[in-house]
């Protein structure tokens, strides 16, 4: 081999290595899953006009308006066919106690499916109250971060879904979530989760829950929108979220929150 | 289904609904405890090529095949956990780069790849082209396969070894951290766990593995030595009694370090947590993990350092602690991975595990587990002798018995 080729030889090899170790750093370069703009075409092509990219959805919960009738969560089993056991939920409702002494006591029978029992204690109360329940759909989600294969996503107005054909049920975003909204479905063995109702509100309907709280405690919008009544409700309330330390940034917003509340 | 309904009469206080059914069983606490004792056991065997620690050179072919063993075995509980197994590839072909979990695929490969199998190539390479000089039929074969048919045994070409082996093992070390210590960041990264959420989760992961693994090869070493009827090393024996010494103590510092740090921090969950280590992980956290698994063979290994104890006493004081610290790293495993879905992330409740004993998640799946590395392990001392009676002629063999 003469000299040239074999410097040549030697250049393409050097060449291999780099384009090996550059490739192999683009491991570790966060992609920006959020804003990917082949989904958002995808999106817009299967939903029949539906353009994602103009909407970001919220959801408001006014907590004194809350009767734990649990309505809202009979209807999200039946609407998103969640199994019917006690263990798997996309919202529930909780009740919590807080009595005189400071002790705070939380129950959620089934979820709060089929309503409370009514508060029998002798013990004296200082006040008690609802709070509903679901995904928080975070701008910051770490059940998104975590998935190993990218099953669970953001759509690009705001909403955590899962492609429940891509699954692999690890289950780790069911441990990464700190609010215990997800579940392994039973029968499909993946990870389900609230979607906001996503089949309903490209069509321009509210999400089941919404639709039959009988006092109007969910709000469900556009927080992209100016006149929605979700940013009116966001307008006229102090609003909280839950957990806002981990940083997370939920778009279910709160209105008086009690500290109690985790 | 039911069982999650007998849960239900278990649970003190609030959980959320759907904190009911506990997601990383048995087969999660196998996982991480398999693959720490693949990192320690090839720790151990750096310590010879690279740190040139001689006494522990009659382990060094054994914790290479134990390491090998345990790292065939390691993807195999997560496989079996998974809902959709069948989908699992998918973790090669599309990862989700932020995800600390997808980094799996290719972590494994690297490290049996790149590794474990390159090192345990070199390093027989020589040996095997003698054995299969002298070998007929089908071992011969697979022996000269193995080789992928080198037969170069001159003096230059087996330096190349030497040098190649060294510095596999100089890779091998940050890689074997790299494997274990990954998994410990799985846990340590879930900011929604405080039991999990912290930065020396890696850290108390690599050691606890060091640890298992010296001592899984102390205990090979003493059965395996047993049953060829060969004398025990007892320089090597001390030796890696030594290394386990200090590898413990460390192990416990940072552990130590954890308790007190999440004691004086007092965070929000420090209530929820407190109740966990009284109740429901009492057993496995304080007597078995600490008492018996730590402070036992810590005294008793200190003993020996302390005493003059005599050959067969300290064999035996051996043997027990080591089996002693094997227990407390499983049930380390199994108070970091159970006990960290015990409590409810609403930190106002705990919850049960019911372990079945049958089924792909059950008991005897986590046995099975454990003992198949035992099993590959003796496998492949048939086609990797580990011992220098293997590679003798007659002759040799003659003299020396």
């Amino acid at each position: 081999m003469s000299k040239k080729a074999k410097r040549k030889q030697k250049k393409s090899r050097r060449d291999a290595l780099k384009t090996l170790v550059k490739s192999s750093l683009l491991l570790f370069v966060p992609l920006d899953v959020p804003n990917d703009p082949k989904l958002a075409e995808e999106l817009k092509e299967n939903l029949g006009g539906y353009d994602p990219t103009k909407h970001l959805w919220g959801m408001g919960i006014q907590i004194e308006r809350c009767i734990g009738c649990g309505r809202c969560a009979w209807a999200c089993k039946t609407e998103n066919k969640v199994p019917k056991e006690p263990f798997f939920f996309r919202t529930w409702v909780e009740r919590y106690i807080v009595h005189r002494d400071g002790e705070i006591t939380v129950d959620s029978p089934e979820g709060g499916i089929h309503g409370f029992q009514p508060i029998t204690t002798e013990r004296h109360i200082l006040r008690s109250f609802f709070v509903p329940k679901l995904c928080n759909h975070c701008e910051n989600p770490p059940c998104v971060q975590v998935c190993p294969v990218g099953a669970t996503f953001r759509t690009p107005d705001g909403v955590i879904l899962v492609d429940e054909e891509y699954c692999i049920g690890c289950r780790y975003c069911i441990q990464a979530c700190p609010y215990g909204a997800r579940y392994l479905h039973p029968e499909k063995r993946v990870a389900d989760k609230c979607t906001f109702c996503y089949h309903r509100i490209v069509k321009g309907l509210a999400p089941a829950c919404v639709e039959v709280c009988p006092t109007q405690a969910r709000i469900f919008g556009d927080l992209k929108g100016r006149a929605s009544p979700l940013v009116r409700f966001m307008r006229m309330n102090k609003i909280n979220v839950l957990k806002p330390y981990l940083n997370t940034e939920p778009k279910v917003y709160y209105a008086n929150l009690d500290m109690a509340v985790k | 289904m039911h069982e999650l309904y007998a849960i239900l009469r278990e649970i003190t206080g609030y959980i959320y609904p759907n904190e009911v059914e506990l997601h990383w069983g048995i087969l999660i606490v196998v996982y991480p405890y398999i693959t720490g004792l693949v990192a320690g056991a090839f720790i151990l065997a750096s310590l010879v090529k690279v740190f040139n620690v001689k006494e522990v050179q009659p382990t060094y072919r054994l914790s290479l095949l134990t390491a090998l063993a345990f790292l065939i075995v390691a993807p195999m509980p997560l496989l079996a956990h998974l809902g959709h197994p069948e989908r699992a590839y998918e973790i090669f072909l599309t990862p989700n780069r932020k995800s600390a979990m997808a980094m799996f695929g290719f972590v494994y490969a690297w490290y049996l790849m790149a590794v474990l199998l390159l090192e345990i190539w070199f390093d027989y390479r020589g040996d095997l082209i003698r054995l299969s000089q002298k070998e007929h039929g089908l071992k011969k074969w697979l022996h000269r396969i193995i080789l992928l048919f080198s037969t170069d045994t001159s003096e230059e070409s087996l330096k190349f070894d030497k040098k190649a082996v060294k510095f596999i093992t100089v890779l091998g070390i940050p890689s074997a951290f790299l494997l274990h210590g990954y998994v410990g960041f799985i846990f340590g990264s879930v900011k929604a766990n405080p039991w999990w959420s912290s930065v020396l989760m890696p850290i108390v992961f690599l050691f606890s593995a060091i640890v298992s693994g010296i001592a899984l090869l102390l205990l090979i070493y003493m059965v395996t030595t047993l049953m060829r009827w060969k004398p025990i090393d007892m320089k090597c024996l001390d030796k890696l009694a030594s290394f386990l010494f200090y590898m413990m103590i460390i192990d416990f510092s940072l552990e130590a370090l954890d308790f007190l740090h999440r004691i004086y921090e007092s965070e929000e969950s420090i209530k929820i947590l407190s109740q966990l280590v009284s109740s429901k992980l009492f057993v496995s956290l304080v007597v078995i993990q600490l008492l018996l698994g730590m402070i036992l063979p810590l005294v008793a290994l200190a003993a020996t350092k302390l005493f003059p104890i005599p050959d067969e006493l300290r064999r035996h004081i051996y043997f027990i602690s080591a089996l002693l610290v094997e227990v407390g790293i499983f049930t380390t495993r199994w108070n970091v991975v159970i006990g960290g879905q015990l409590f409810s992330k609403s930190f106002r409740g705990l919850t049960a595990y019911k372990m079945t004993l049958l089924g792909i998640e059950g008991l005897l799946m986590a046995i099975v587990l454990l003992l198949l590395p035992f099993l590959i392990l003796y496998l492949l001392t048939l086609i990797f002798p580990p011992w220098p009676e293997a590679y003798e002629t007659p002759a040799e063999a003659e003299a020396t018995t």
